[in-house]
């Protein structure tokens, strides 16, 4: 996917990217692009930054400085005129609980000036795209989050728009409805609709995106396919090993040159290796003993915590 | 949907002036807020109605009782009700233009969550203005509608001219409204919006509401004549009864002017309001 990706046409062109509030820099100089047709991520942990950048696309929220292009146009002078080709799936679900189902998909279509004729027909379409036929006429508060959820992507999609902003879009899902939803993205996808999608679940980001950028703090840390990105920042597997949580830390001097870095946590010590069975072996020749041990291979989640610490982020 | 090409990835700019805050769109706005009146409970749309009745039932019977008949506009001798009947109605139109342009705005914007949604749309900012006015003054012109009812079925209307009452409360509210969104963008917080009921309550006191300017002393009639409700109760008080004089012109042109500047103030804080 990325070889072709190069080809096509730049949709999405930030410059030096910044959003202060007071004197805090929610963004910091961010820039990158996005071609015509990529599934492109923005990861970070919470306050990075990442739904500012989107609202910034969106031009909902005006930047403090910097320049932003969304398929020709800057979204800050021709608002109305970008909009009418994005998709918005926000953060927190904003439905219009004061009316139901049903019409709420078909208001929102005529926020976009389309003919309530043509709205009528697209929105049962997307009532089953979504799964939800069978809810058209309720309220919105009786629905499940997940439903909710459901039915802020259908929204997000009645314009039939060539880029879909997705801001953590299973986030508060169970495992079936964000298979469902994945699923719904490949399709997009392969319709060559642009997908920009913020998250901070790894494997959703491994599934969906070709190319992402891991943002902390307003500002990029890291930029590449999942894969390149485990590569650079990470070795091919990860071993981790646990020897009880009070002798973690002191056992941990003796596993040196077991991997190519070792990491202690509380719970467990992390080896990581280019070959987990081959470093376990070497630990157990210097006579340790874990209670537990388990080799997998390297995630995005272990690039991501990499790069922006295992501090826990208010 | 067939595969987006790279053609199909390129916006022309829309070059109209304003495009960026307003798409012309506005029906769309008022279009969902008469579906959400059909699908509400119409006991939620007709309760702001009684308020002003209440007062003229209240003040007008009441107090009417003691007070005897009083002198209107032009010097025509009338009872109290129908004296404070039409000031009554201004007065309902301040209230629900102010309360749908401020509390109902900073609600939506903050908690609802609504204006998010709809900024995400092709719509812009003045759109959404214009389409909650529209419906704040559609609101205004129901209750103004039933508040003259209310007048008539009590014998308090006596000239044709009286009909007149339902658009110029459209106009007052109006002229409130225009205010009152660009002084929400201001706000931040619930205890700053008490600013606005520390400003309107005063103005309803004494705005001759309910007796006539001429008991202040001269230095607090200028102050009153000052207030856009004073200009709001004169104006009704006259066209309640068909007696107009030049100062007619006067209020009706304080309400032109304030509804100009109102908006111009309000298109100028869009931005401040929903883009921060």
């Amino acid at each position: 996917m990325a070889g072709d990706a190069e080809l096509r046409r730049t949709v999405i062109s930030a410059r030096d990217l910044v959003k202060t509030y007071g004197d805090f820099n929610a963004v910091d100089g961010i820039s990158f692009d996005v071609p015509a047709g990529e599934s492109f991520g923005l990861l970070g942990p919470n306050g990075a930054g990442k739904s500012t950048t989107m609202r910034m696309i969106g031009g909902v929220t005006q930047r403090t400085s910097g320049r932003l292009d969304i398929m020709g146009l800057d979204p800050e002078s021709q608002g109305p005129e970008v909009r009418a080709h994005l998709g918005v799936v926000p953060q927190q679900d904003n439905l219009d609980e004061e009316l139901r189902v049903r019409d709420n998909l078909i208001v929102y279509g005529r926020y976009f000036g389309l003919p309530r004729a043509y709205l009528m027909r697209r929105a049962d379409e997307l009532l089953a795209f979504a799964q939800l036929e069978d809810k058209a006429k309720a309220r919105v508060d009786s629905l499940s989050g997940g439903m909710k959820r459901r039915l802020t992507i259908a929204r997000s999609l009645i314009n039939d728009p060539k880029i879909l902003l997705l801001d953590e879009p299973t986030t508060g899902l169970d495992p079936q409805a964000r298979h469902v939803l994945w699923d719904r993205l490949f399709r997009l996808k392969e319709q060559g609709v642009t997908l920009v999608l913020t998250t901070h679940y790894m494997d959703e980001a491994e599934q969906l995106c070709d190319r992402l950028i891991v943002v902390d703090k307003g500002k990029i840390m890291a930029e590449g396919s999942p894969a390149a990105l485990i590569r650079e920042h990470s070795s091919r597997e990860v071993l981790e090993v646990r020897f009880g949580t009070d002798r973690n830390a002191a056992v941990a001097p003796r596993l040196d040159g077991a991997g190519d870095r070792i990491e202690v946590l509380p719970d467990r010590v992390l080896v990581y290796t280019e070959d987990g069975e081959g470093s376990l072996e070497q630990i157990r020749a210097r006579g340790l003993h874990p209670i537990t041990s388990l080799v997998r291979r390297a995630s995005l989640e272990d690039v991501f915590l990499r790069l922006t610490g295992r501090s826990l982020v208010e | 949907m067939s595969f987006l090409t790279d053609e199909d990835y390129v916006l022309a700019a829309d070059r109209r002036p304003l495009s960026a805050l307003y798409a012309r769109n506005a029906k769309a706005v008022i279009e969902r807020g008469f579906q959400v009146i059909r699908s509400q409970n119409w006991i939620i749309l007709v309760s702001g109605f009684f308020e002003p009745v209440f007062y003229l039932l209240s003040m007008g019977i009441g107090l009417g009782n003691l007070v005897g008949a009083v002198e209107g506009p032009g010097g025509a001798t009338i009872s109290y009700a129908a004296y404070i009947a039409p000031a009554l109605l201004a007065v309902s139109a301040m209230n629900g233009a102010i309360y749908d342009s401020t509390w109902n705005i900073f609600f939506k914007m903050h908690f609802g969550k609504l204006y998010q949604s709809m900024l995400y749309t092709s719509l812009g900012p003045f759109d959404i203005a214009l389409g909650e006015i529209f419906m704040a003054l559609f609101r205004g012109f129901l209750y103004a509608l039933g508040f003259t009812g209310v007048m008539a079925v009590m014998g308090l209307i006596t000239t044709p001219w009286a009909l007149l009452l339902v658009p110029t409360s459209v106009m007052v509210a109006f002229g409130f409204a225009s205010f009152g969104m660009a002084i929400t963008s201001y706000m931040k917080t619930f205890q700053q919006m008490d600013i606005i009921t520390f400003v309107m309550l005063p103005m309803f006191l004494f705005s001759a509401t309910f007796y006539p300017l001429s008991v202040y002393p001269l230095p607090i009639q200028w102050m009153v004549e000052v207030f856009p409700l004073w200009h709001g109760v004169e104006l009704m008080r006259e066209i309640s009864i068909g007696s107009f004089s030049s100062a007619t012109w006067v209020h009706l042109a304080y309400y032109v002017v304030m509804i100009l500047v109102g908006m111009l103030f309000t298109t100028r804080r869009l931005r401040a309001l929903f883009l921060r």
